[in-house]
């Protein structure tokens, strides 16, 4: 069982672990990320996110389909959202259930790493001084491991 | 040539000043081609020396084919979770 989104609404965290628990699992673990303070040195006061949809969608599919071929029968669901998000605001939700606890916790790991380093979704952060700036992970190292290897 | 609409996002949204752009590319062209036409565009200045290019929503290296029709975009570094 896998379901990815971009959602613009606040995402439902016990809705998404409801969805992925069954009479069959027994682990379920859940990866939440939100927005931080602080990037950098630099105190953030919120962050817009922007996302290809149609591909975020479908390289999260992707990603849950090669976690369920590598863990097993792990049941998936990612959302991401989209739009101006404040301090604390949840800004990706990954549940995932499995039978036992350690393909649940590898998969949950695997998604996570993999959704950052290849869907297409953008952070712009704001700052407490007023500017703002795009969040790109491959500017401190040009050879950074994150970057998918597709380049030309 | 064969013209192709490039969907743009994010910080090359803004530096192109478009969410999408129109180029022309060499009949039996590659994301190559899309990527050298883009950098003579106002705007193409930020893109690095290899961008991210995705074709029908698969990253796709310089030596793929595009062809009329299909749905080619310029991806920023992504930045996600």
């Amino acid at each position: 069982m896998i379901r990815t989104a971009i959602v613009a609404a606040p995402i439902d965290v016990p809705g998404l672990l409801a969805e992925v628990t069954s009479d069959a699992t027994g682990a379920t673990t859940c990866f939440v990320g939100t927005v931080r303070n602080v990037h950098e040195g630099r105190a953030v006061t919120g962050i817009e996110y922007s996302a290809y949809t149609a591909m975020a969608i479908d390289e999260m599919t992707r990603i849950a389909t090669e976690a369920r071929a590598q863990f097993g029968d792990v049941r998936i669901v990612i959302e991401h959202r989209v739009g101006a998000l404040v301090l604390q605001d949840v800004s990706v939700a990954i549940a995932v259930s499995h039978a036992h606890r350690a393909p649940a916790l590898d998969a949950q790991r695997f998604t996570i790493e993999e959704l950052k380093r290849r869907v297409p979704v953008w952070k712009c952060e704001h700052y407490a001084d007023g500017e703002r700036r795009w969040v790109d992970p491959t500017a401190a190292a040009p050879t950074a491991a994150g970057a998918p290897d597709v380049g030309t | 040539m064969t013209e192709l609409q490039v969907l743009l996002f994010a910080s090359y949204a803004e530096a192109f000043g478009a969410a999408a752009v129109t180029i022309a590319v060499p009949d039996s062209g590659t994301v190559a081609d899309v990527i050298a036409a883009l950098r003579v565009l106002p705007g193409g200045h930020v893109l690095p020396p290899r961008p991210l290019v995705a074709v029908d929503r698969r990253y796709s290296p310089g030596t793929v084919a595009v062809k009329a029709g299909q749905e080619v975009a310029v991806i920023p570094p992504v930045a996600g979770g």
